[in-house]
């Protein structure tokens, strides 16, 4: 009841891995050429300065006919317009001026909006950032990725080993690429709130990959003479029901808010779905591939069983 | 059980209560609040502006124009020590940077003697020598308490001038080393409170200098201690605005900082709103002095470098009172009198960022992130139901005694809940179960006796560290370790 695998069951993950290595360099390929040919990411506002406002519109207008009203006003010349969040009548604006004055921003979409009465449009929100704060935010948000990125690898490396530590962060790298490539293809743009969702995903991932290298390590530390093949096929199909449970809740949880939560946390949702479900898959697919680009055994206790006694099981695993 | 397992069972009957109480008083109305016995919290959970709308305002304090400013004092300062000391000096000036004070002096020979007297009464400056000039820097150290100084009392002076605007829990912080973040809950007027926050407010009064001829002023012909401020006038019936030069001495006669109190009235002649203010006793005492022996002349009152206007001293006051007249609406008129009551910025602030959040965004988003918890919850709770049965169940109650912890904490922090707040709730909900799996797997392969309790006590204690849902990322990341050290 317990599992939804046996308990004994082991699956031989390491003949897969260069499927699973494919598979990632496919996607994470398919966001390069997402990038390129829409000419790098969707910056938010609150990265490149700018104005952004939120417009809730009645009467069912659409994109073209709340652009062709707005941009009469010398404000919105330049404007960007999407639909927000998947919600009906809500429109994201976008104008690189940030030497906007509220008053007469409010007046000009008044008048825009004149023909269809003062009840037609409601502003939802409206964000002016200076292009200081804008690359002072960019500045930092790259430093905290980088930073959490090194945090993992030091910390990983002092529990683990140097290898462990390597293969996890390749693994979060991978994971973070991939959602990246995933919001250029669907079109969403990179917030702060996006940047948060993508600490939280290489903090989760990280999480998934620790639970199986540990129980990796814990083969080896029981069973020295364990070739590395299959302490990380038993570690991997060990772990594998609590990988799939645990992942799938938290996954239903985030598609659950990614579609009942709201306008405004759609992006955030969106880069959490894709994290979460490409960190549970690398740290099966990607992490423990990255241990055998190290010669040599995987813990160093391993070492001291001398090399003959290595050589003996790798000769014992060729005679199974 | 054993006695460590009471003392866990007791540890989490505490918490409970202790939580619980600060969660549930959180979602109770004031009114409700206020008739509870007084042991009990009355926190309640701040929402975010993003939740409630509002105002957000990211301002930096222009530090750099407050250490000039200090620096201009300071020369003038050393030119009068210099004429009492007569050390003849060729200049005294604040260079182009405005980063130090240059000196030059006539005689090379007085160089030590001016620098003995910088040294004894300039202190917070180093010097260097080159011949017989000297560079004044400000001590680093000194430049930075200064630069703190100015935002701290930034901070103050905008504190005090929302509060008596009137907004209901505003939030006025620093942010980073020059700058701050102001919260207006429920002001969608961005630029009233703007003006009303970003205003200098330096009022000076100042003796206009009718002896100098301003077309000379303006080509340069200006005498050393007088200036050329700007009058800006509005032609009433065509609305056209013309700026008049006025030529005036350049040190003040009555400054800001000796207002006592700032009001709105009306001019008896034209009906039109002024702010009229009242002077301390330093201040009263300057300006009587200084009306008796200049009847006749012109006074120019002078804020944040522009002339509001120019009458004329037409008998000494005594009383301390006076007024500012300009085209005004009674709104501006409030604002101004609110500004000068609370005192002026130590230097002008800028505006990086404003957001305004209208009030039905948040109720919005209220709404549906709530629903996505609850959507979300369900099927965590069922899955782990079925999955698990009556340990599932168990694990549920941690689960929801997990949230409890989130939302009492919290309470009892004063902290505020924002929308991705919302959203982390619901991901603890999703990773919670990870916790549960690593317990249920452990117990799952060895035998164990009293393992209900024991699990159920091991499950809550896990949750209670898992406060913020990062928390509770890192916290699996050990959990299968504390998990060979619980007693089952």
């Amino acid at each position: 009841m317990l599992h939804i695998f046996k308990p004994d069951l082991k699956v031989d993950f390491v003949s897969k891995f260069k499927w699973g290595i494919f598979f990632s360099l496919f996607l994470i390929f398919l966001g390069l050429a997402s990038l390129i040919v829409k000419n790098g990411f969707k910056v938010g506002i609150e990265f490149k300065g700018g104005t952004a406002l939120i417009l809730q519109v009645k009467n069912n207008l659409g994109t073209g006919e709340v652009r062709s009203l707005l941009e009469k006003s010398n404000y919105f010349k330049h404007m960007t317009i999407e639909n927000y969040g998947n919600v009906n009548g809500q429109y994201l604006i976008e104008i690189p001026i940030s030497k906007v004055n509220n008053d007469i921003l409010n007046a000009e979409i008044a008048k825009a909006f004149e023909k269809y009465g003062p009840g037609s449009y409601q502003i939802l929100k409206v964000n002016v950032i200076g292009p200081k704060i804008g690359s002072d935010f960019a500045k930092k948000a790259i430093i905290a990725v980088v930073l959490s990125l090194l945090g993992i690898l030091i910390y990983i490396a002092i529990r683990f080993k140097f290898n462990f530590a390597v293969a996890s962060v390749v693994s979060l790298v991978h994971d973070v690429l991939i959602t990246l490539g995933f919001l250029s293809l669907f079109n969403y743009e990179l917030t702060l709130d996006v940047i948060a969702a993508l600490l939280t995903i290489v903090g989760y991932s990280v999480n998934d990959t620790v639970i199986i290298f540990d129980r990796i390590r814990e083969k080896l530390r029981n069973n020295p003479k364990l070739s590395k093949i299959d302490a990380i096929n038993t570690g991997i199909s060990e772990t594998l029901s609590r990988t799939i449970i645990t992942s799938s809740t938290v996954i239903v949880v985030t598609l659950i808010l990614f579609l009942f939560g709201g306008s405004v946390l759609r992006g955030m949702s969106f880069a959490l779905l894709v994290g979460f479900i490409t960190g549970t898959y690398s740290s099966i697919f990607i992490a423990p591939p990255v241990l055998f680009l190290f010669k040599g055994p995987l813990l160093p206790e391993a070492k001291k069983q001398e090399v003959a006694s290595e050589e003996m099981f790798k000769r014992s695993y060729k005679i199974e | 059980m054993k006695q460590s397992d009471w003392f866990k069972l007791f540890l989490v009957i505490v918490v409970f209560v202790i939580f619980g109480a600060y969660a549930v008083d959180a979602f109770l109305p004031q009114q409700t609040l206020e008739n509870l016995p007084s042991f009990m919290p009355k926190k309640v959970i701040n929402l975010g502006l993003d939740l409630k709308g509002g105002t957000h305002l990211t301002l930096e304090v222009e530090t750099d124009k407050a250490i000039a400013g200090i620096l201009q004092q300071a020369s003038e300062n050393l030119k009068k020590q210099f004429d009492n000391a007569k050390i003849a000096y060729n200049t005294v000036e604040v260079n182009a940077k405005k980063t130090s004070i240059d000196v030059t002096l006539m005689d090379p020979n007085d160089i030590n003697r001016a620098l003995d007297l910088i040294q004894s009464n300039f202190g917070n400056f180093e010097t260097k020598t080159i011949g017989s000039s000297i560079i004044m820097t400000l001590k680093p150290k000194i430049a930075l308490n200064m630069q703190k100084e100015a935002v701290n009392q930034a901070v103050g002076v905008i504190r005090n001038r929302i509060d008596q605007f009137g907004v209901a829990e505003p939030t006025v912080v620093t942010s980073s080393s020059r700058d701050i973040v102001v919260e207006l809950p429920g002001i969608s007027d961005p630029e009233r409170a703007i003006k009303l926050i970003g205003q200098t407010a330096v009022l000076e009064l100042h003796l206009v200098d009718d002896s100098v001829n301003v077309e000379n002023a303006l080509n340069g012909q200006l005498p050393p201690d007088d200036e050329v401020l700007y009058q800006i006038i509005k032609n009433p019936t065509t609305g056209e605005i013309t700026k008049v030069p006025i030529v005036v001495k350049k040190a003040p006669v009555v400054t800001g900082s000796m207002i006592k109190k700032a009001n709105v009235t009306f001019s008896s002649q034209t009906n039109q709103p002024v702010v009229s203010f009242e002077l301390n006793s330093q201040g009263t005492q300057a300006f009587a002095q200084f009306t008796s022996t200049h009847v006749g002349k012109r006074l120019a009152i002078v804020l944040d470098n522009t002339v509001y206007s120019a009458p004329v001293i037409r008998e000494p006051i005594l009383n301390g009172s006076g007024e500012i007249s300009g085209d005004f609406t009674v709104r501006q008129a409030h604002d101004l009198a609110i500004v000068l009551r609370s005192g002026s910025l130590p230097a002008p602030v800028k505006v990086l960022e404003k957001t305004v959040i209208g009030p039905t965004l948040g109720k919005d988003s209220i709404k549906s992130a709530t629903l996505a918890i609850i959507i979300g919850s369900i099927a965590v709770f069922l899955f782990m139901v079925v999955y698990y049965r009556l340990f599932g169940l168990l694990a549920d109650f941690a689960l929801m005694f997990n949230l409890l912890i989130i939302l009492g904490t919290l309470a009892m922090l004063g902290a505020t809940l924002t929308l991705p707040g919302i959203a982390g709730m619901a991901l603890t909900v999703g990773m919670s179960v990870d916790t549960n799996v690593l317990i249920f797997d452990q117990f799952g392969t060895e035998t164990i006796k009293g393992f209900a309790i024991t699990l159920a006590i091991g499950l809550i204690a896990n949750m209670f560290t898992a406060i913020t849902f990062t928390k509770v990322i890192y916290d699996a990341l050990f959990s299968n370790k504390s998990l060979k050290k619980l007693s089952i």
